[in-house]
């Protein structure tokens, strides 16, 4: 009961999703839903399907079995699973943000066309317009001054900033995160957090797959804790990092705290 | 044997006239073989499958047949769907074939040679299949694209020598020509390779002004 209740309410729900990769399951049936304002982190060892259950939920990857719903309404499929056609899981894709572990600039664009190009060709703004949100996504992000750069001419922890207001200029109503500080040098990782952290607290709703466990203890609402294809276990911060309750998910902290 | 200087200044009007009819035949085919190669190369790109699968076809035709037997498909099988053009524009066609074969492919392994991030970011900002081609992968691919385009439109003008089969006046005809009038056939092939060789110096200076051009990032 009190499941559909908060299914009715969530930004995306994700139920019973499974994935099999050349017979292998990567996802052995997930089911999730995230809050209006919620903040969510994904932890799990590797190959547990944490990138892949992202990517399943703006349908980046087409799950075998399960729906995806984004404010009650199915993603990329339709109720008798057909696949939708391309314009219309675009446009779903453009109101959930994704930011990647490499960053993905445009690697021909500036910083301020990285982030105007989605608001210009996908949402139809003007020129002007469009710009005008980019400058605006890339001061809240705090890199107005790097406005002119291509990504070669930016560090890693600037690029994904960049991906960050890329992904902020669509006004999304939920952003992915997969693993966004961990292709950093550790002196960078800082300031794409706190960029998360500034979103997290204004209210945006965010799902991110990170093993930065501050990050997690100040940001997030809710721990899921993954491990082959699945859910294994999801609490607070508090409940899952000092009081785990299954045996593997203390296994996997033990290993992380190494 | 001595080398005959007096036929060689002769001969030199002669063979300015067939180049002059080797580059008219060489740009209209470097025009349409361009841009017919660009948009097969696009549809090799295309979501559909049956699309993709017809230009891979005709690629593969094009780069398993040799240029002299399609020059003569070409000419020997256009008359028989009813349609009778002249020597000049079977051999435009022929070449323009050719090329947009060649230029097809070099295009979608450019495109294809760009990194998967890129088109699955535009993707996740809702960019459709056709914007994420304009937007995105053409233009990062041209850096990857123009240089073997160029090699190909100078090996255009090298295969244009074949056309002399088809009695298309160009450069090695009317240089065959003059050798059954005269028989010196060293002189004669000796200035058509300089002839070539000049022309197409000039197009390799050109295209490497073009790379030169390309933006860096
Ligand atoms: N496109 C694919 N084709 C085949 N196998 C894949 C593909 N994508 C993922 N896999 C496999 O699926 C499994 C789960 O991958 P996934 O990337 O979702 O794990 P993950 O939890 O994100 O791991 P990591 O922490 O290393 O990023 C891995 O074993 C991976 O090799
Ligand atoms: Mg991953």
């Amino acid at each position: 009961m009190g499941d559909v209740a908060m299914k009715e309410s969530a930004v995306i729900a994700a139920e019973g999703l499974t994935k099999a990769y050349g017979g292998r399951t990567v996802l052995a049936g997930v089911s999730i839903a995230i809050e209006e304002g919620e903040t969510v982190v994904i932890i799990g060892p590797s190959g547990s399907g944490k990138t892949t259950f992202l990517r399943c939920l703006n349908y980046l990857e087409t799950p075998d079995a399960g729906t995806v719903r984004l404010r009650g309404v199915p993603v990329g499929a339709d109720r008798h699973g057909r696949l939708l056609p391309e314009a219309e899981i675009a446009k779903q894709r453009s109101r959930i943000g994704f930011v990647f572990q490499r960053f993905n600039l445009f690697a021909h664009l500036t910083a301020e066309d990285n982030v105007a190009i989605g608001p210009r060709r996908v949402l139809g703004l003007s020129i002007e317009e469009a710009h005008r949100r980019a400058r605006e996504e890339l001061a809240r992000v705090h890199l107005e001054d790097h406005a002119g750069k291509r990504p070669s001419q930016l560090s890693g922890g600037q690029q994904q900033r960049v991906a960050i207001a890329r992904a902020l200029a669509m006004r999304p109503e939920i952003i992915l995160f997969d693993e966004p500080t961990s292709a950093l040098d550790p002196e960078l990782v800082g300031e794409v957090l706190d960029v998360m952290r500034e979103l997290a607290l204004g209210g945006m709703t965010l799902a991110a797959v990170t093993h930065e466990m501050r990050f997690a203890r100040a940001a997030a609402d809710r721990v899921l804790f993954m491990d082959a294809g699945l859910v294994v276990e999801e609490g607070t911060p508090n409940e899952i990092f000092d009081a785990p309750r299954e045996e593997r998910t203390r296994k996997f902290l033990a290993h992380l705290h190494e | 044997m001595v080398f005959d200087w007096g036929l060689v200044g002769k001969s030199i009007p002669l063979l300015a006239t067939g180049l002059m009819m080797t580059l008219k035949i060489c740009a209209l085919a470097i025009v349409f073989g361009t841009i017919l190669g660009g948009l097969l190369g696009l549809a090799s790109l295309s979501r559909l499958k049956a699309v993709r699968w017809a230009v891979m076809a005709y690629v593969d035709f094009i780069r398993g047949t040799p240029l002299l037997i399609q020059i003569f498909l070409v000419y020997f099988a256009l008359p028989v769907v009813g349609i009778n053009l002249p020597e000049f524009w079977a051999g435009v066609i022929a070449l323009s074939l050719n090329a947009a074969g060649f230029i097809a492919e070099i295009v979608r392994a450019g495109v294809g040679s760009i990194e998967k991030g890129q088109s699955e970011a535009a993707r996740s900002i809702g960019m459709r299949h056709a914007q994420i081609l304009f937007y995105i992968l053409l233009p990062q691919s041209l850096r990857a694209v123009v240089p073997p385009t160029t090699n190909e439109l100078i090996t255009l003008v090298k295969g244009s020598a074949l056309l002399s089969v088809i009695s298309v006046y160009e450069l090695t005809r009317a240089g065959q020509a003059i050798i059954a009038v005269h028989f010196a056939p060293l002189e004669i092939f000796l200035l058509i390779a300089i002839f070539y060789y000049v022309t197409i110096s000039i197009l390799a200076w050109l295209s490497r002004w073009l790379e030169r051009r390309l933006p860096v990032w």
